[in-house]
């Protein structure tokens, strides 16, 4: 008898944890469908979503750029080792490009952009949330989902490619610095091996997923900020489960998107 | 007195709210007269706040009929539910400014989508000026000021669309006695000269005789007693009697 009941127990707490995560799944399903409405429909708050753009994209620059730089001139030192074993050193300039533009310009670039921006989105909304901002908004007859989500979400979705582009660029030139001062390639010719390998495609599917990146980024944020628990301590749970969710839910998609990619 | 019934601006009829199984409403029933000011009272943690924001929308009634005016409005949705709330103004206990805005453009924030930037920041002004702020400060970030000029905006922003009904959320809530009182004045202030319907919750006693029209005591989830407030020390309702006499011992138990 004692046994039978803890083994109830046991599949209880088995189906109360599965009931759990499927009500969050819902409830995010719902909280992003929300989100993706108040997008595309009027009206539009512009002024605060360009403000937003200069928060996401603008003010990650120099934390993306430098991450680029860094993976770039790794990438083509690693690359070279690799290459060298069998007497393949020339595909340097190649891979170095092809790595960062379809994987580590995009992942690596998200990431950043996930530990800076939803925490601080998080950390906002969470805060608003507590304070009553949230309430007050709606008092004065402004619908929070398209004054505070809404931006934020096309602001992620618009500026991750543009901050994935220049990641390219400067990833790139990470490689570049490194083939030519370090390993003694010839720069001419690691320009022209950069160039001529690299196709639209990888440089395109890059970018798609960095706008798929956006929207995961700055959803967490608003989503976790949004029902955030009261006080300080809620606060700080949004904030670090914005940053967790985000950071894997980019994985995640980010294999997805890799085997669509492939299979086309 | 003229013959007219007058019909009441707020009507809550045995309004229930629970949150998993904390019942925190269990059928309150409120009317609430046009250009009255009504003040409800009750302990920390009796559904003060649960029963405005039930009125507001904030909080959805699990059963019973909130009306404003002619409107269900727990029930309205969309673009009718924004003109609803075009009808209220509300002060929030900590203020709830948005700090990410200036002074200005908390109180003038309802007035932008009417008015461009010059008029609605003009406006602002006017409302600041009238709770007693000048124009040097409508520049400022809400975090730059004391909490009471933060009351204050708050305030401001409140009436700042002249609003038919206004909701004040513990008014004088960590304020110091003299600014309690210049807040309350204020509030009658500009509830007699608006002609506004007002709904105050609180717990403070000196801003009740300030203020009150009229007083309900909440407690338990239920309105225990309505009456004048002239009628608040007198009315033998032993509810009311521990409350507004601070008593640690009667009907409403102290947990210590």
């Amino acid at each position: 008898m004692a046994l039978l009941s803890a083994f109830q127990r046991f599949l209880a707490g088995i189906g109360a944890s599965v009931l759990g995560l499927l009500r969050a799944t819902g409830a995010l399903s719902i909280f992003a469908a929300q989100g993706i409405v108040h997008c595309i429909l009027p009206t539009w708050y512009w002024r605060e979503t360009l403000r937003q753009m200069m928060r996401i994209g603008y003010y990650s620059l120099p934390v993306v750029g430098l991450t680029a730089l860094f993976t770039g001139a790794v990438l083509a030192l690693q690359i070279y080792i690799g290459g060298s074993r069998f007497n393949a050193e020339g595909v340097v300039a190649s891979i170095v490009a092809i790595g960062i533009v379809r994987e580590l310009g995009p992942v690596l670039g998200g990431l950043m952009v996930a530990g800076r921006v939803s925490a601080a989105i998080a950390a906002e909304l969470g805060t608003m949330r507590v304070t009553e901002q949230i309430d007050a908004l709606t008092t004065l007859s402004t619908n929070p989902f398209k004054y505070l989500v809404a931006p934020r979400l096309i602001a992620g979705v618009v500026t991750l490619p543009i901050l994935v582009a220049v990641a390219d660029i400067i990833g790139v030139m990470g490689g570049f610095l490194v083939g030519v001062n370090r390993l003694n390639f010839n720069a001419g010719t690691y320009i022209s091996n950069t160039v001529n390998f690299l196709e639209a495609g990888d440089i395109l599917s890059g970018l798609y997923k960095a706008a798929v990146f956006g929207f995961i980024i700055t959803l967490m944020g608003c989503y976790h900020g949004y029902n955030s628990g009261r006080g300080a301590q809620g606060v700080g749970a949004a904030t670090t489960n914005a940053v967790v969710s985000a950071s894997v839910l980019i994985f995640a998609a980010n294999y997805i998107l890799t085997e669509l990619f492939f299979t086309a | 007195m003229t013959a007219t019934v007058a019909t009441p601006k707020i009507v809550m009829k045995d309004v229930y709210k629970s949150f998993g199984s904390k019942h925190v409403l269990r059928g309150v029933t409120l009317d609430v007269m046009p250009s009255e000011s009504m003040v409800i009272i009750g302990g920390s943690g009796t559904g003060k706040s649960i029963t405005i924001k039930s009125i507001l929308g904030l909080v959805r009634p699990d059963k019973g009929e909130v009306w404003v005016d002619d409107i269900r409005a727990d029930k309205v949705r969309g673009g009718r539910r924004d003109d609803l709330l075009d009808k209220f103004g509300m002060l929030f206990q900590g203020g709830a400014l948005f700090d990410s805005l200036t002074v200005w453009e908390n109180v003038a924030f309802r007035l932008r989508r009417k008015l461009g930037k010059a008029d609605a920041r003009d406006a602002a002004i006017v409302k600041l000026r009238r709770v007693g702020l000048g124009p040097e400060n409508a520049d400022l970030f809400p975090a730059e000021l004391s909490g009471g000029m933060q009351k204050r905006v708050g305030l401001a922003r409140a009436i700042a669309d002249d609003p038919e009904i206004i909701f004040f959320d513990e008014p004088t809530t960590g304020l110091d006695p003299i600014m309690s009182d210049v807040i309350n004045d204020l509030i009658r202030e500009v509830v007699t000269e608006m002609g506004a319907t007002a709904l105050t919750i609180t717990h403070d006693m000196t801003s009740v005789r300030r203020i009150a029209d009229k007083v309900a005591m909440l407690h338990d989830g239920v309105i225990q007693w309505t009456g004048p407030v002239g009628a608040l020390e007198t009315c033998g309702d032993p509810y009311v009697d521990q409350f507004i006499n601070g008593r640690a011992t009667g009907p409403i138990e102290a947990l210590r």
